[in-house]
């Protein structure tokens, strides 16, 4: 433990008034910060400059300029349009390498017109921005209106593409060995997964059609050395995928992320002991013989899924 | 003096940051290179690549830890799962200080992840000072805050950003990541002698210096981190490591990133200035020692 001195500080109240000063000024200091950021992540127009009417109607300019100093260049109302403006690149920015195959589905002007949505009702609320497309299912699910005439799809593609940011930096626990389960009962015996490892149920080939996107995407840059405009057609020509069932397990093996396609039983059982079910009563939940079971307990140790407790 | 409490007594001398178009060529390579800094969040997770890759680099380097939310300035309580992350992080890389910036971003929970400007008040002062003791007192270890580049201010400002951050680290007792190029930047934006800035901070706190690259626009210059050093802010460098001693330098390079030798060559040009510092015997020039006042109006 580092022991360092306090200094005297510029006034020494009582302990009591001291608490008390600093509440207010901590509530002086918040109330200008609310102000501030709230004009910040106002969206920008559909020029990307930051909006002059609040949508109460009232002149941002005006509401600006009293907290914000003017200088012999910038008027107040510009110098805070550079923060806002450099708040949506950056978050905008962000959901556009996370959504590459939502972006697909949808075209790039719809998909930023979801970002905007999505991040005017679901604002970052964890320090790493890592998470901050974690919502996106779950915003999809409440308001389709976003990604329609392809709700089901996008809803699918929001899940499905959050799996792999899990995948790329979720843990990876110690491996079960066959000594850990040997004697073990299967009636009682309860298995972990990999932190990493998703498992899902989709209406459409996503695994397929994502590789599709980012194969495209990597032609795209590939020929894109002299421009300095964004690619705007490489995302499009990809064909949506049509309606097909699927079961896939994202997951990391050696820091590469794999999808591996799964039969419905297979998937019914993994999900039934990821969900703490005994190996037993997981066996139960779906119908296969006893030698494809085995096959894929087999598959999935050596894949490494199942983790010690 | 540069190697001090404030950056646990270390002279590392001259690091550049840890990028990912540099992983393969330092992982394959093993060049020569006094220190990386990494970006504590980019390490903050659970598992995989990232920290695959900076196990590696601990084995061969000395890496220094810089943050980028923690927020000093913010009214919310400090994050309790950010602190704890970091803490283990920080057991990982057995960093000797680490350093995050003195600025605000988010607010009732909800964050900017951008590195605004505070209002330079006493009261804020206050506030921001006793978030900087709450986290060293919970990490452990000593910590210096660095000074952002800005486009805007406050009406409620009372001071200047120097005599701000002069506060700041005065009440919370820390140290200063004193970043050339950011004064330069914010110089511009508010119309201050960047010498002013320079000549009016606790030298003796100076645990690390930034320096980078920027970009001139026609109203205003944005802090970038895409170009080589530009020669004013050299000129700067020179004039800082004059005023606090050869100090922990670092070269910030994060967009446009060019390959792994260019980083490292302009970071390395920092060693001239720091070579006619010192005299033949090892010991600091006198003309370019600390408390050495610089005229005004240059830069």
């Amino acid at each position: 433990m580092v022991v360092y001195p306090r200094p005297l500080g510029r006034v020494c109240p009582s302990p009591r008034a001291g608490a008390k000063q600093m509440h207010q000024t901590t509530q002086q200091l918040r109330r200008l910060q609310r102000k501030t950021l709230g004009a910040i992540r106002q969206p920008l127009s559909s020029d990307y400059e930051m909006e002059t009417v609040r949508p109460d109607g009232k002149p941002v300019a005006a509401e600006i300029e009293k907290f914000i100093k003017p200088n012999d260049r910038l008027s107040s109302f510009e110098r805070l349009e550079i923060y806002n403006k450099q708040y949506w690149f950056r978050l905008l920015d962000c959901l556009w390498d996370d959504y590459p195959g939502l972006r697909a589905v949808l075209g790039q002007k719809k998909f930023q017109k979801l970002s905007v949505a999505y991040l005017d009702k679901y604002p970052s609320r964890h320090f790493n921005m890592r998470n901050l497309g974690s919502r996106m299912e779950k915003f999809l699910r409440e308001e389709p209106r976003w990604a329609s005439p392809y709700e089901k799809l996008s809803q699918d593609l929001a899940r499905f593409e959050w799996a792999q940011v899990l995948a790329f930096d979720e843990a990876q626990r110690e491996v079960l060995t066959p000594a850990d389960l040997a004697g073990r009962d299967p009636g009682k015996l309860k298995l972990h997964v990999q932190p990493h490892l998703s498992l899902l149920e989709l209406d459409y080939p996503l695994d397929d059609f994502v590789i599709a996107v980012k194969r495209q995407a990597l032609r795209g840059d590939a020929s894109n050395a002299m421009a300095g405009k964004r690619k705007k057609r490489s995302d499009k020509a990809v064909s949506r995928p049509r309606r097909q069932r699927v079961f896939v397990a994202v997951y990391r093996q050696n820091n590469m992320i794999y999808y591996k396609r799964l039969a419905e039983a297979e998937y019914k059982i993994i999900c039934a002991l990821r969900d703490g079910k005994t190996i037993a009563r997981a066996c139960e939940v779906a119908s296969a013989s006893t030698e494809q079971i085995g096959q894929w307990f087999g598959h999935w140790a050596q894949l490494g899924w199942f983790v010690k407790p | 003096m540069p190697a001090n409490r404030f950056n646990a007594f270390t002279d590392l001398g001259i690091g550049i940051g840890l990028r990912v178009p540099h992983y393969a060529h330092i992982l394959n390579k093993k060049p020569t290179v006094d220190w990386f800094e990494v970006i504590s969040e980019n390490y903050m997770v659970d598992g995989g690549r990232p920290l695959e890759v900076l196990d590696k680099i601990l084995e061969q380097y000395q890496v220094v830890q810089h943050g980028v939310s923690m927020y000093f300035g913010s009214t919310d309580k400090l994050n309790r799962e950010h602190l704890k992350r970091l803490k283990s992080l920080v057991k990982r890389t057995k960093t000797p200080f680490l350093s995050d910036h003195l600025c605000w971003g988010s607010v009732d929970g909800t964050y900017s992840h951008d590195l605004l400007p505070m209002p330079y008040t006493f009261a804020a002062a206050k506030v921001t000072a006793e978030r900087i003791r709450q986290a060293r007192d919970f990490l452990e270890v000593p910590i210096c805050v660095e000074n952002v580049s800005s486009y805007a201010e406050f009406h409620a400002s009372e001071m200047t950003e120097w005599e701000f951050l002069s506060e700041v680290v005065e009440l919370a007792d820390c140290g200063i990541l004193l970043d050339v190029n950011n004064i330069y930047v914010s110089s511009k934006n508010h119309n201050f002698d960047p010498y002013d800035y320079l000549n009016g901070v606790p030298h003796e706190r100076v645990g690390q210096i930034h320096i980078a690259g920027h970009s001139k626009f026609e109203k205003f210059i944005l802090d970038t981190h895409d170009h080589p050093v530009l020669d004013p802010v050299w000129k700067m460098y020179a004039h800082a490591i004059g005023l606090c001693g050869p100090t922990n330098t670092l070269l910030e390079w994060d967009a446009h990133i060019p390959s792994f030798e260019e980083v490292h060559g302009e970071a390395l040009k920092a060693r001239k200035f720091l070579e006619e510092l010192a005299l033949p015997d090892g010991r600091l020039s006198p003309a370019l020692g600390p408390g050495v006042s610089q005229p005004k109006g240059r830069g």
